[in-house]
């Protein structure tokens, strides 16, 4: 799969102020047993927004008709953390999420989400807190989130510098994956398994 | 050992050491290392988008023998005789069955004996060994760790990667050295240890880092113990997490199906007792406490880090300054239903789950049976015993262990993941509490609306007797 190259975006943010948004809320569990990658974004953040009747909950933020077609998500801290689902960043991509602002990310969550062109920016806590007051005074306010130049500019014009994985920003601007990177190194994976016989066989009788 | 160790008179740690021996090409200009994949183990949530991506790019599995499948997730605990009902299940399941014929992967699926919590088989197997690297598309692979092997969860992109290559890309991690000396008392677990680690550093605590859990405690207990521990690593934003191997760890090697024989296990004896961190190795980050000091923990907001003993009442929400950490508890009591306070013990409760890859191994049952005999569960409360493999509920059958169950009162059902993630029907109903053996109390984890107190199975069985949250020290 290759990914859709990207380097910058700009747009009005979803406000998210809280701690530790974990994966089941991004996206249920009961939500999983799908086998496709697609069609997840209406499952985002089912269980927060909608009542139990299932009509949307009017107080949950993306159900906002403001909302609709903002790119940048503003978190608390710690988001994605829990179970490794890839299906939270296929959802969120899905809805229209290209880049999620946090003080910092759970490391698998951060990995799914660059594998799927979904960029985890993360700033310092006393800047995001910064980011939240001007949101809550500005809630229209645009923030950009710029790749190439690695930082995320606010309405007032400064700039906040962020570090995304060398490695991984190279292959989000290219729009090329990892897997094609991988393959080409086919003469290191022989090498290897030549040095090194398997532990163990799945295929042994047991 | 390696070429490319830096400088290998430096003292390692075990992380080190492991990352060493499976690195295929170190990193150069800016790109991550590559590592070489042991085992990886497939289960039928998070795999069918990764097998629709080879055959996308018309590529071959390169490893099926390094390379095994269950069914655990989604498959229901209930009668294994009739067809799955949930139809979209069923498709999940008959997907992975589909790919594993097409790709030529070993598959436990239902009926197979040795079918249950991929984390559960792995060991049961003998499949899990020190020094080994595995990795599996479900982030409690760190249980796995247990044995002194570098076990971490992936996502389903990742899954692909190691499906075509058997490596990964992957920069070291650093590690964070979790010393617990002491005794535990009588009535505390493995379970207090770990939810004691979480309360202490809370749940993104870990992040960036792979645990390396050592100290007499640790040492002090048998395998299914350190499982227990190592399974949660993930719960403090670890990766990953581990103990050394000893020979605790040898003895419930030697003798399982695919454990080395003969002259072989000898060598592997050799290879893994090298693997212990080197004197002097120095670790990232650090954080030591005494096993003596702990009490049963519960907790008793919506996060694993939201615990403390048992005998605590619920903290206050307006006494912290942080206004992002105000803000979550508030959100979490609300949640829950708790005031500011409140003493958690004498909780009423609905529902008592144990199971799940934390605590469904036979050593649970056995504890949690011992505690069960000759008492009845509460009236009105609903129990489930969930043994976490096919292979778990046999031996649990054979020793008397289920009669103890279903004469008590208790359910006693086939072998999955069930009420962890309730996924598969089994689910509580909005508003009902539940004392579960699993390892996340996340909003809805145990079906929409209901309200988790995670503990050990000795406090699940001790609230199941009473009705209400209950400290297990009473029924010793
Ligand atoms: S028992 Fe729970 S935590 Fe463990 S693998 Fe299954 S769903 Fe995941």
């Amino acid at each position: 799969m290759s990914l859709e190259p990207f380097s910058s975006v700009t747009s009005a943010a979803v406000p998210m102020p809280r701690n530790d948004i974990d994966t089941d809320q991004i996206i249920p569990a009961r939500f999983l047993k799908t086998v496709n990658r697609a069609g997840l974004g209406d499952q985002l953040f089912f269980d927060w927004r909608y009542l139990p009747d299932g009509s949307p909950n009017p107080d949950f933020v993306i159900n906002r008709p403001e909302m609709a077609g903002r790119a940048i998500l503003v978190a608390g801290d710690n988001f994605g953390c829990g179970s490794s689902r890839e299906h939270a960043p296929w959802a969120l991509t899905a809805w229209g999420i290209r880049a999620v602002i946090s003080s910092s990310f759970a490391d698998i969550f951060r990995t799914n989400a660059l594998k799927n062109g979904l960029l985890p920016v993360a700033v310092p806590p006393e800047e995001l807190s910064r980011i939240a007051s001007i949101l809550e005074a500005e809630p229209e306010a645009e923030l950009t989130v710029d790749l190439e130049a690695s930082e995320l500019r606010l309405p007032d014009g400064s700039a906040i510098p962020f570090t995304i994985d060398a490695f991984a920003r190279r292959m989000i601007l290219d729009g090329t994956d990892e897997l094609g990177y991988l393959l080409a190194r086919e003469p290191d994976l022989e090498a290897y398994e030549r040095a090194h016989p398997p532990p163990v066989s799945t295929l042994a009788a047991d | 050992m390696n070429d490319h160790t830096p400088n290998s008179a430096r003292p390692r740690t075990i992380v080190d050491k492991i990352w060493d021996e499976h690195l295929v090409t170190p990193g150069t200009d800016g790109a991550p290392d590559i590592l070489a994949v042991d085992l990886h183990l497939v289960h039928e949530v998070t795999s069918p988008q990764a097998f629709d991506g080879l055959r996308d790019r018309g590529l071959r599995m390169r490893r099926p023998d390094q390379t095994l499948a269950t069914v655990d997730h989604s498959i229901p605990t209930t009668d294994r005789s009739l067809p799955i009902a949930d139809e979209i299940a069923a498709t999940q399941v008959s997907r992975l069955e589909q790919n594993c014929a097409e790709f030529g992967i070993p598959l436990h699926g239902i009926g197979s004996p040795h079918q249950g919590i991929v984390h559960v088989i792995g060991p049961e197997l003998g499949l899990t060994q020190p020094g080994m690297t595995i990795v599996c598309g479900d982030s409690h692979t760190a249980t796995h760790g247990a044995f002194g092997a570098l076990a971490f969860g992936i996502g389903t992109t990742e899954v692909e990667h190691v499906l075509a290559t058997q490596t990964l890309l992957q920069r070291r991690p650093k590690t964070f050295e979790v010393r617990v000396d002491g005794t535990l008392h009588p009535g505390v677990t493995a379970k207090d240890i770990i939810l004691s680690l979480l309360s202490r550093i809370g749940i993104g605590g870990g992040n960036g880092h792979v645990f390396e859990y050592g100290g007499s405690a640790i040492r002090g207990l048998g395998m299914e113990g350190r499982m227990t521990i190592c399974n949660m690593s993930i719960e403090g934003g670890a990766r990953a997490g581990l103990v050394a191997p000893d020979d605790t760890t040898f003895e419930y090697v030697a003798g399982k199906p695919h454990a080395p024989h003969g002259s072989d296990w000898e060598a592997a004896l050799d290879r893994w007792r090298a693997l212990p961190s080197d004197e002097g190795a120095v670790h990232d980050r650090s954080i030591s406490f005494d096993a003596g000091e702990l009490t049963p923990m519960v907790t008793y907001g919506t996060n694993p880090g939201m615990g403390f003993p048992i005998t605590d009442r619920i903290p206050d929400p307006e006494a912290l300054t942080d206004a992002n950490q105000r803000d979550s508890l508030r959100a979490a009591l609300a949640y829950m239903g708790l005031n500011p306070g409140e003493p958690l013990l004498g909780k009423a409760i609905d529902v008592v789950f144990i199971g799940s890859c934390t605590n469904s191994r036979i050593s649970d049952l056995r504890e949690a049976a011992r505690m069960l005999r000759g008492r009845k569960v509460a009236d009105g409360v609903r129990v489930m015993v969930v043994p976490g493999s096919t292979e778990v509920k046999r031996q649990a059958e054979e020793e008397g262990l289920a009669a103890v169950f279903r004469e008590a009162g208790a359910e006693w059902r086939e072998a999955g993941c069930s009420m962890c993630i309730a996924m598969n029907g089994d689910q509580l109903s909005p508003g009902q509490y539940s004392v579960s053996t699993s390892n996340r109390n996340f909003e809805g984890r145990q079906g929409k609306g209901g309200r988790t107190f995670l503990a050990s199975p000795l406090t699940a069985v001790a609230s199941a007797v009473t009705g209400r949250l209950s400290d297990p020290r009473a029924l010793l």
